[in-house]
């Protein structure tokens, strides 16, 4: 695996973005990053830090939910989005796995599926071929393929959003928590998966964590969001090396595990910048 | 077999033909509460205007005329010519997807993501708008309706009938085109919506809305083509009732009806509201026929309601509504 690679080129910049919801509710403060072509990407943080506010900006479904981009702009492969309207940014090869599946519930796995490729014009051959590679990576959809989705397990509803983007043929992936709620051994198949769709397909991730731990594991860079700013970034080893990500992220401490509460404290002492 | 169970049976089949037209205006209801959740007061107004249009332009009635010669003092009514009735209906349906792209430009795209009671007024707000518009495009007298349906009794029904039983049947000829037509009318719907890529989009819609625009559905496209459907469920229902009883205004007050259909029938299923609103036609019929010399008449008025009220008490999806997937 590489942790870094300078010379690739850079698919997509995030250059200061504001975000307001609802005109008054300032969430991203001016986040910037910028995603290398190829690569995985991380997107670390906890709760409210903006993570799935930033993937939203990108992928333009901040929109539906009353927020907007009030400063800063987004560029893909050079050209500057707008954000208005998702599915322009589907059809130039940019998707988005939203947080907690929403999965099609009433339709089948395989109608489910088959909806990611809405967008797409090269014809039913095409498709279908696309729906046996979906397969391929994910033999336990084909066996469901006529069950209604909002009948399948959680794991399995993971795999049917991230199949159902695939079926887009996207150049990037934005994939929002993937982890959330799946026991641990099926976060480490999800993310193996996604680790073979970047080698196997060239696609390139920008993925929201709160997992840090199996993030960093499998990402090449990473950003660390905080309170709507970005407080650390680097390459993956850089961060899962840093002292400071080790002890607010992955609870470890040369003084050994600490208790919740003086890591709290701690973390209200001493703040990563501002 | 006894005089009774024949009659029985007469109204029942009567109930029936009369259930379709409930139905037909049932289904516009479901087409877009499925696909947007917007509970649609409008849909009965829109069976009325769609009947209005249709009556115009084959009558060749100049619209808003009475509002020209109240402005400029002239003395225009019609063209001057007749329209045959498939053009007439082409160019009706023509104006219900006019209608529909307005709706959504005007309305729905300003109202997204807003709460479903304020959608709600809005389509009342809407049923107000269009029933005045329909006044005063082609005025508010009750006209006839004809496109060439038969009407009248159904010989055949009654030779037939009166072969097997002795005592032939009343049936309108007009009822019996309408069980035809209701019935292609939703094979086209489902076969649309379960097997073409835009039928698959539109169900995906009325699933999750947030995901379908996370594939790059148009949410906007989704929604003129609902209610360009609906536009068109619409024309059938005001083509059926105008030629039963002419167009008037007080067709838009069926879409009360349709209310009880739509909670016996679920409120999301189209096969719902087809069999909701048979139920409906035919247990009214029957009800009145039995309870008639117990009760008195008039039951009809009130018979849907109550059966509505016991359906929400025992099974408040309905008949056919989609179960709530609950996982545990």
């Amino acid at each position: 695996m590489f942790d870094h690679r300078p010379d690739a080129e850079t698919l997509l910049e995030v250059n200061n973005i504001e975000v307001i919801y609802n005109h008054v509710i300032l969430v991203l403060k001016g986040v910037s990053l910028s995603v290398p072509k190829g690569g995985i990407t991380a997107l670390l943080g906890g709760n409210g830090a903006g993570k799935s506010t930033t993937l939203k900006s990108i992928s333009g479904l901040l929109k539906s939910e009353r927020g907007e981009i009030t400063k800063g702009s987004i560029s893909y492969r050079g050209q500057v989005l707008d954000g208005s309207n998702p599915a322009d940014q589907v059809s130039a090869g940019l998707i988005q796995v939203m947080e907690g599946r929403h999965c099609f519930e009433h339709l089948t796995v395989e109608e489910n599926l088959l909806t990611g490729s809405y967008t797409r014009k090269d014809g039913r051959g095409a498709i279908a071929a696309d729906l046996e590679m979906v397969y391929d990576y994910f033999p336990r959809l084909k066996t469901r393929r006529k069950s209604q989705a909002g009948y399948t397990s959680g794991g399995e509803q993971q795999m049917v959003a991230i199949g159902r983007a695939m079926m887009a043929r996207p150049e990037m992936i934005l994939l929002d928590e993937p982890s959330m709620g799946l026991a641990p051994q099926l976060v480490e198949q999800i993310f193996e998966i996604v680790k073979r769709l970047n080698e196997e397909q060239g696609t390139t991730f920008l993925l929201a964590e709160q997992n840090t731990n199996v993030a960093l594991k499998y990402a090449h860079t990473g950003y660390i969001l905080e309170n709507g700013r970005v407080v650390m970034d680097g390459t993956a080893k850089a961060l899962r090396e840093n002292p400071d990500v080790a002890e607010f992220y992955l609870g470890m401490s040369d003084k050994g595990r600490k208790s919740f509460r003086d890591v709290r404290s701690y973390r209200r002492r001493k703040r990563w910048l501002a | 077999m006894s005089d009774t169970v024949l009659f029985a049976l007469e109204a029942g089949l009567n109930g029936l033909t009369v259930g379709i037209m409930y139905s037909l205006v049932a289904l516009g209801f479901v087409l877009i509460f499925k696909a947007s959740g917007i509970f649609n007061f409008a849909q009965g107004v829109m069976a009325l205007f769609a009947a209005l249009t249709l009556v115009g332009f084959q009558t060749g009635q100049v619209p808003f005329s009475h509002l020209i010669n109240a402005i400029f003092g002239a003395h225009v009514s019609d063209f001057g010519f007749t329209m045959p009735a498939f053009l007439a209906i082409i160019l009706t349906v023509v104006v219900m997807v006019l209608l529909a792209l307005l709706i959504e430009r005007l309305v729905l795209k300003h109202l997204v993501n807003q709460e479903p009671i304020i959608l709600f007024m809005a389509t009342i707000g809407l049923a107000y708008f269009l029933e005045g518009l329909g006044d005063i495009m082609w005025g508010a007298e009750v006209k006839r309706l004809d496109v060439g349906i038969p009407q009248g009794m159904s010989s055949w029904v009654d030779e037939t009938t009166y072969n097997l039983f002795g005592y032939g049947f009343y049936i309108d000829t007009l009822s019996l085109w309408a069980l035809l037509i209701a019935a292609v009318l939703v094979t086209g719907l489902v076969v649309f919506s379960q097997y073409t890529k835009q039928g698959r989009a539109l169900r995906a819609v009325a699933d999750d809305h947030q995901a379908a625009l996370s594939v790059g559905i148009s949410l906007r496209f989704i929604w003129v083509l609902t209610w360009s459907i609906a536009g068109i469920v619409a024309l059938v229902a005001g083509i059926m009732w105008g030629s039963k009883s002419g167009v008037q205004f007080s067709l838009s007050l069926i879409a009360l009806k349709a209310l009880p259909v739509l909670i016996l029938g679920g409120f999301t299923s189209i096969p719902g509201a087809i069999v909701g609103g048979l139920l409906i036609g035919v247990g009214e019929k029957l009800f009145d026929f039995f309870m008639q010399p117990v009760i008195g008449g008039a039951t009809e008025n009130w018979f849907a309601y109550m059966l509505a009220l016991v359906f929400l008490l025992f099974r408040p999806q309905g008949l056919f509504g989609e179960r709530i997937i609950e996982r545990v």
